[in-house]
């Protein structure tokens, strides 16, 4: 692969890891000043940018590859992405369902702070958002904007800054976390430094992806594309705002938040609420307005219907985060509009939802057959269902019973694993053969299988949960005659412990699908490169069309 | 419109600009009004800022992922209100940054658990919760007692926190350390502490041993200190109305 960089594509690369190596070495003499952890994820960094460096060095002297590279797409990061997508999805889901295990038996870990469940439950969460999610909307989306401007990459070497880039963030986060290190900002955990760095990498994404949208020879900007703008463009203003803070010493981790308070909290969720909406809505339904319409061998079933629910969830999404407040010390006029919003939020929603559905009509055969097919469209269905669930959830006075209990949780999983993961897992089903250039995944039936387990894995998980949310929040709210409360506060604790053991099961499945898929994955890219038959893939544009 | 957007859909920056824009308008609507309309937060003139040692305590409770369980937010419903106490008010987080309302409650809330159980009761629940609560399925954080807290650079977050609004005075920073060791040493010499921090300071072995200042004295310090940093929730809790319940007896 490093082969297929230019001379110059190896040098940019050898002089930006020499420069991150140095960075890191600063970082552990740094902390080690003043024994922070800043140490630790200052040699992490230089470990990391060597290893890279190690990697670069192995084809470095070889000649400068051919000028036909230019003649076809630039997809040796999307197949890299994909693979750590796996990686880390593996990874996560491990940590997901341990501390799910740890809710029912508290003591199934080890005598060690880093395994205790309030530092794994930010690995498991951000193993699976940015790990997982992150690795897959970078790897396809190079992939679908490539496409859909029938235009290659501008360069080859920001492709690779920004994945290995991406992947160094979600390193650190994690690690982060491991040793104690977090801001306490949900979804938004990372510390100073490792914000700065994703702000870094976030801009070369975005100016890699208009670069690229500039050198299409489509007039039009396919509807996934705008999608995928969104997420890198509004994943960037929350990121920056939500982590402004005022670091306690260049030399340490630590840092304090710019705003406190009721400010912070309203700043927060409305971060919270659109990283859930930009990052997990508007990246993934990028991958379902390419891949499913090509899997389905049908065109989008509504052009208008694309672009309400585009400009409906980019405008109303970002009102809603005040719904995580209600009755809170937020002041009621920012809840009700919250609440306002969020109800409205369905129409677009659904909308993005039914033109996918709708798209499969006369295809339906094929999702009866095609796993892959049916991993995309039971994700529709999911997306439709959990963004029905939002909103009513939202609505204030269903909120007095959720909010706090473990509905929430059910609703993020019904999204998580329902929406985003089967996404997620029937694009890179439908991408793998078309990267690889195989005439088929490994196994079929192997993807049947997963999606079985998947979908067993997330009803199990989603029942457990709204059961023990809808019980917690009865018993919470519970008086007996005598006007006072029924239930202690453990009592409806314990009342919990089957539906944690039910919801770690289905969470044991979902796992092992995911694992029954990477085996798929890597079988299939070890068998022989497939020549003859048509792959499904886009193909280059000849550059000989008059039409352009 | 649609027509305007076939036009939009062909020029990439100007589509990138829509999204800017079109995405901005909530968030400027609903949260920088909060800044300046002034009835947002209650004032207190007599608030309480963290002293060093809570301060250390709440960046352990951080550290740990405690607010992952453990919300910080009585809500203006009645259950909560005789479950936990007066409903949270905004004045009360001014000083939190970041706050820590949560989002979820697999334990209680803890917004008021400041002087509900002793500190005895506190250290031995936090070597192991189920010491004191059979069924708790809390984790185990023996390694508390053992580890000595870091005080050398705590004037260091105290002035952080100044550059972000807590009115902490050049005397709390420049005696940030000594006086997060005094805390949990009563019977050394305590009169500075008082004196920049008020009388209502606790200042006692948080953790039982005098000899050291373990992080189980900052935690515990933190967790007694919760729910007392202002006195207007009880006297609004009076006055204003909360939701009725909606169960049926």
């Amino acid at each position: 692969m490093v082969s297929g960089l230019t001379v110059s594509e190896r040098q940019w690369g050898m002089a930006i890891l020499v420069i991150l190596a140095f960075i890191g070495l600063a970082m552990a003499a740094a902390g080690a000043s003043r024994a922070d952890p800043m140490q630790a994820h200052g040699f992490i960094v230089l470990l990391f940018s060597l290893a890279v460096l190690g990697v670069l060095l192995r084809g470095f002297f070889a000649p400068e590859p051919p000028e036909t590279r230019l003649e076809s797409y630039y997809d040796d990061p999307s197949k890299v992405g994909i693979v750590v997508a796996m990686v880390w999805a593996v990874f996560a889901m491990f940590v997901g369902d341990w501390v799910a295990w740890l809710l029912a038996f508290p003591d199934l870990t080890f005598d060690a702070a880093w395994s205790s469940f309030g530092r794994l439950r930010p690995v498991h969460t951000t193993g699976i958002i940015f790990g997982f999610g992150g690795n897959a909307l970078i790897a396809t989306s190079f992939h679908v904007m490539q496409r859909t401007s029938r235009a290659r990459m501008p360069d080859q070497f920001s492709p690779w800054f920004v994945l290995i880039g991406y992947n160094l963030f979600c390193i650190l986060a994690v690690t982060g976390y491991f040793m104690g290190i977090t801001q306490s900002k949900e979804y938004a955990e990372p510390e100073w430094y490792a914000d700065i760095w994703l702000v870094i990498v976030w801009v070369t994404y975005l100016l890699l992806y208009l670069r690229t949208l500039a050198r299409r020879k489509e007039p039009h900007i396919y509807v996934a594309n705008w999608y995928y703008l969104a997420f890198i463009i509004v994943v960037a203003i929350l990121h920056i705002v939500n982590n402004l803070a005022v670091p306690a010493s260049f030399a340490g981790v630590k840092s304090y938040s710019l705003f406190s308070g009721v400010q912070d909290a309203m700043t927060q969720w409305w971060y919270g609420h659109n990283a859930v909406a930009f990052f997990l809505t508007a990246g993934f339904l990028g991958m379902l307005y390419y891949y499913l319409p090509k899997r389905a061998e049908r065109p989008i079933y509504s052009y208008r219907m694309s672009i309400i629910g585009f400009w409906g969830i980019t405008f109303f999404y970002m009102w809603a985060g005040s719904h995580h407040l209600h009755y809170t010390a937020l002041p009621q006029w920012v809840q009700t509009l919250g609440m306002t919003f969020s109800v409205m939020l369905l129409v677009p929603s659904w909308i993005a939802a039914a033109n996918a559905l709708l798209t499969l009509n006369g295809a339906w055969h094929k999702v009866r057959d095609d796993a892959t097919l049916r991993f995309m469209m039971m994700a529709a269905v999911f997306y439709g269902l959990s963004t029905f669930e939002g909103s009513f959830m939202a609505i204030r006075s269903v909120n007095a019973l959720s909010h706090y209990t473990d509905w929430t949780i059910g609703h993020v999983h019904a999204g998580a694993m329902g929406w985003v993961a089967l996404i997620t897992f029937g694009s890179i089903y439908a991408v793998v053969p078309w990267l690889w250039k195989r005439e088929r995944m490994y196994s079929p039936a192997l993807v049947e299988v997963h999606f079985w387990l998947a979908l067993a894995g997330t009803l199990i998980y989603v029942f457990a949960m709204w059961n023990s949310g809808i019980i917690q929040g009865l018993m919470w709210r519970t008086y007996n005659d005598s006007g006072t409360l029924t239930y202690s506060f453990l009592d409806s604790m314990v009342a919990m412990h089957p539906y944690y053991v039910a919801r770690a099961i289905g969470g044991l499945l979902f796992l092992i699908g995911a694992v029954v898929g990477c085996y798929n994955i890597w079988m299939t890219i070890r068998r022989p490169e497939h020549t003859s038959a048509p792959s499904g893939d886009a193909p280059f544009p000849s550059t000989l069309q008059p039409a352009e | 419109m649609f027509g305007t957007h076939y036009r939009l859909e062909r020029k990439s920056i100007v589509l990138a600009v829509a999204i800017m824009v079109v995405a901005s308008i909530g968030g400027l609507i609903e949260i920088a009004p909060l800044f300046t309309i002034d009835e947002t937060v209650e004032t207190d003139p007599d608030m309480r800022v963290y002293t060093p040692l809570e301060l250390a305590g709440r960046n352990i409770y951080i550290r740990e992922g405690c607010y992952a369980c453990h919300s910080q937010m009585i809500r203006t419903l009645q259950d909560e209100v005789e479950r936990y106490g007066p409903y949270s008010l905004a004045v009360e987080s001014k000083y939190d940054h970041p706050m820590l309302w949560g989002s979820k409650r697999t334990g209680p809330d803890l917004a008021r658990v400041g002087g509900k159980y002793s500190d005895q009761w506190h250290a031995a629940h936090l070597r192991n919760p189920r010491d004191v609560v059979p069924e708790s399925i809390m984790p185990r954080y023996p390694w508390l007692d053992e580890t000595p807290l870091h005080t050398s650079h705590l004037g260091d977050d105290l002035r952080a926190l100044r550059k972000v609004g807590v009115p902490y005075t050049d005397d709390m920073i420049a005696n940030a350390s000594a006086d997060a060791v005094a805390q949990a040493s009563p019977d050394d010499d305590t009169a500075g502490l008082v004196e920049r921090y008020g009388d209502a300071t606790q200042i006692r072995a948080f953790d039982g041993d005098q000899r050291t200042v373990s992080e189980m004295d900052a935690l515990v310090a933190y967790l007694q200190i919760l729910g007392k940093l202002s006195t207007v929730p009880h006297q609004a809790a009076a006055t204003t109305p909360v939701v009725p319940p909606v169960t049926e007896r």
